[in-house]
C-alpha cells in the first residue's frame, strides 16, 4: 500500500483549521503550512477562506509565490475556497497585489455585497465524477467572490440560479466561491482528494 | 436562498481567524491597516486611548465617517455601538457594516440589558472577562467573542487575565462529569446546554479573539499562544511612532505566533510602542472592562 495521503492547508490566515478537520474526517493526514519548506512531499494544497488581501500579502512576505507555482507545475493538486479562489485566479478586482494566476478565471471580489448579503444556497454539481450528484450541495457564501470569465479548458462545476459560475476546475486546480469546510458534507473534499490519484 | 443565518454570522468570524482587526478613525488609517494586512478594520470616532483621555460620553461613530471608511477598503468593516443601544445597532446595520461590536469601550446605554442580537441580520461580537460572560453574550446572539482586556492602556495584563479565565474554565469543564455541569453552569451564570456543548467540543462554539492592551508583536503572539483565534489592536497601532510598520509586524506575529525566531525578526526596530498605563493606577470608574455583566 502507498503511504497515507498528506494534504497541506495554507495556514497564513483564515479558516484553515476547518479544512484540516474536514480532511481528517475524510481520512487523510492534514498539515498546516506556514513556511514554503512545508510544501515538500504534500499530495495536495488547499488555500482556505479568509481575507484575500491579507493572505496575498503574507504569501509575498514569506516567499510562497514561486514555491506554490512550482508545486502546481510538479503536478500537485490545488484547491482555493473563497479567498483562496481569489488568490489562485488569473486576475481579481480591487487588489493591489497580483494573484497567483494558476487557473485561467477572472474573479470579482465581494460580488454579492457586504456581510448582510452573505447567503446559503443549494447547488447542483456538474462534475461527472462527483459523488451522489443527484443530491444538492448546500453551499455557504460569505462576502463571496464570483467567477466572471473562464478561459480555455476551464470546466464550470456549479452555477447559482442566475447562472453565475461559483465552482470551476482546470486539470488539478479547483476553485469554489463557497466554503465546503463549514458544512458536514465532505463530498467536495473527497472530490479534491481524487485529484491526487489522477495520472498526469 | 437564506441570509442572516447563524452559520453565516459565525462563518464570517471564522474567516477572520489568524488575523488582526485594527481600530481606525479615518479612511487614511483604514488604507494603512489594509495595506499592512489587517483582516478587518473597526471604525470608530476615537481610538480607546483618546476616548480615555477625552472623558465624557463615548458614542457610535458618525455614519459619515463609517461610510468613508467602508468606501476606502475592500476588507470587512466593523463598527462599535454602546452596550444595550439597539438603535445605534439598527443604524449600523442600515449602513451595511459587516460586524457590530457591542462594546464596553463606549459608554453603556443600558446597565441592565445587552442587545438581543438574534433579531439582527448583521453579526455581533461582544467582550467578555470570563466564560460565563462569554456564554451570556452567546445566548443573546453574539456570533463572535473577544476577551475585553483593558482598552487604551497598551498593557496586556488584563487581556491575559481574561483569556486565562475563559480557557481555564473550558479546561475545568473537560475534567468534570455530566452530573457536575448543572452546578458549574449555575456558578458561571450560563445556560446548561452551552456548558454541555463545551464539554463535548472542548472549545467555545464561536471564534474568540483577544482585545484590550495589545501593543507589540510579542503581545499578539502571547494571546495566540494562550488560545486566541486572532487579535484586535486598538490604540496599539495608531498611537505608536510608526503605525504602518508596527501594524505589519503584528500581522506577521499572529501568523507565526509559535515561531520565536520569526517573532524576533518582525519585532526589530519598530520604534516607540504606545505609552502604557499601569492598570492598578486606574480608578474603578476608569476601568472599561467592568461595563456589561
Amino acid at each position: 500500500m502507498p503511504k497515507k495521503v498528506r494534504v497541506g492547508v495554507l495556514a497564513l490566515q483564515g479558516d484553515f483549521r476547518e479544512h484540516v478537520e474536514s480532511l481528517q474526517r475524510a481520512g487523510v493526514e492534514a498539515v498546516e503550512v506556514r513556511l514554503p519548506a512545508q510544501l515538500k512531499g504534500l499530495d495536495g494544497l488547499i488555500i482556505p477562506g479568509g481575507e484575500s488581501t491579507t493572505i496575498l500579502r503574507l504569501i509575498d512576505i514569506f516567499k510562497f509565490r514561486e514555491p506554490i507555482i512550482d508545486f502546481i507545475r510538479g503536478g500537485g493538486p490545488l484547491w482555493g475556497t473563497c479567498a483562496g479562489m481569489i488568490v489562485v485566479a488569473q486576475k481579481a478586482t480591487d487588489l493591489t497585489r497580483p494573484t497567483l494566476g494558476l487557473i485561467n478565471v477572472s474573479v470579482c471580489r465581494n460580488a454579492f455585497g457586504r456581510q448582510v448579503d452573505s447567503f446559503e444556497e443549494d447547488l447542483t454539481i456538474a462534475a461527472g465524477d462527483f459523488a451522489q450528484r443527484e443530491k444538492p450541495f448546500h453551499a455557504v457564501f460569505i462576502r463571496a467572490p464570483v467567477i466572471e470569465e473562464t478561459g480555455a479548458a476551464v470546466e464550470v462545476l456549479a452555477r447559482l440560479p442566475n447562472g453565475a459560475p461559483v465552482a470551476a476546475r482546470r486539470g488539478k486546480v479547483l476553485v469554489t466561491a463557497f466554503h465546503p469546510e463549514l458544512t458536514p458534507d465532505l463530498r467536495f473534499h473527497e472530490f479534491f482528494l481524487g485529484f491526487s490519484a489522477m495520472k498526469e | 436562498m437564506e441570509k442572516g443565518t447563524w452559520l453565516l454570522k459565525r462563518g464570517l468570524a471564522q474567516m477572520l481567524k489568524g488575523g488582526v482587526i485594527m481600530d481606525v478613525v479615518t479612511a487614511e488609517h483604514a488604507r494603512i491597516a489594509e495595506e499592512a494586512g489587517a483582516c478587518a478594520v473597526m471604525a470608530l470616532e476615537r481610538v480607546p486611548a483618546d476616548i480615555r483621555a477625552a472623558g465624557g460620553v463615548a458614542r457610535m461613530a458618525d455614519p459619515q465617517r463609517i461610510k468613508e471608511i467602508m468606501g476606502a477598503v475592500t476588507i470587512p468593516v466593523m463598527a462599535k455601538c454602546r452596550i444595550g443601544h439597539f438603535v445605534e445597532a439598527q443604524v449600523l446595520e442600515a449602513l451595511g457594516v459587516d460586524y457590530i461590536d457591542e462594546s464596553e469601550v463606549l459608554t453603556p446605554a443600558d446597565e441592565a440589558n445587552h442587545i438581543w442580537k438574534h433579531t439582527f441580520k448583521v453579526p455581533f461580537v461582544c467582550g467578555c472577562r470570563d466564560l460565563g460572560e462569554a456564554l451570556r453574550r452567546l445566548a443573546e446572539g453574539a456570533a463572535m467573542i473577544r476577551t475585553k482586556g483593558e482598552a487604551g492602556t497598551g498593557n496586556i495584563v488584563e487581556a491575559v487575565r481574561h483569556m486565562r479565565a475563559v480557557q481555564g474554565d473550558i479546561h475545568r469543564i473537560q475534567t468534570m462529569t455530566e452530573d457536575e455541569l448543572p452546578a458549574f453552569a449555575k456558578s458561571l451564570g450560563a445556560p446548561l446546554e452551552q456548558v454541555q456543548e463545551i464539554k463535548q467540543e472542548g472549545r467555545l462554539p464561536v471564534v474568540n479573539f483577544a482585545a484590550g492592551g495589545v501593543a507589540t508583536p510579542a503581545d499578539a503572539a502571547l494571546m495566540m499562544q494562550l488560545g486566541a483565534d486572532g487579535v484586535f489592536v486598538g490604540s496599539g497601532v495608531f498611537k505608536s511612532s510608526d503605525p504602518a510598520r508596527r501594524a505589519k509586524a503584528i500581522v506577521e506575529a499572529v501568523t507565526h505566533y509559535q515561531d520565536p525566531a520569526i517573532l524576533a525578526e518582525v519585532s526589530r526596530g519598530l520604534g516607540e510602542a504606545m505609552p502604557g498605563i499601569d492598570v492598578r493606577t486606574l480608578a474603578p470608574t476608569e476601568v472599561l472592562a467592568t461595563r456589561g455583566w
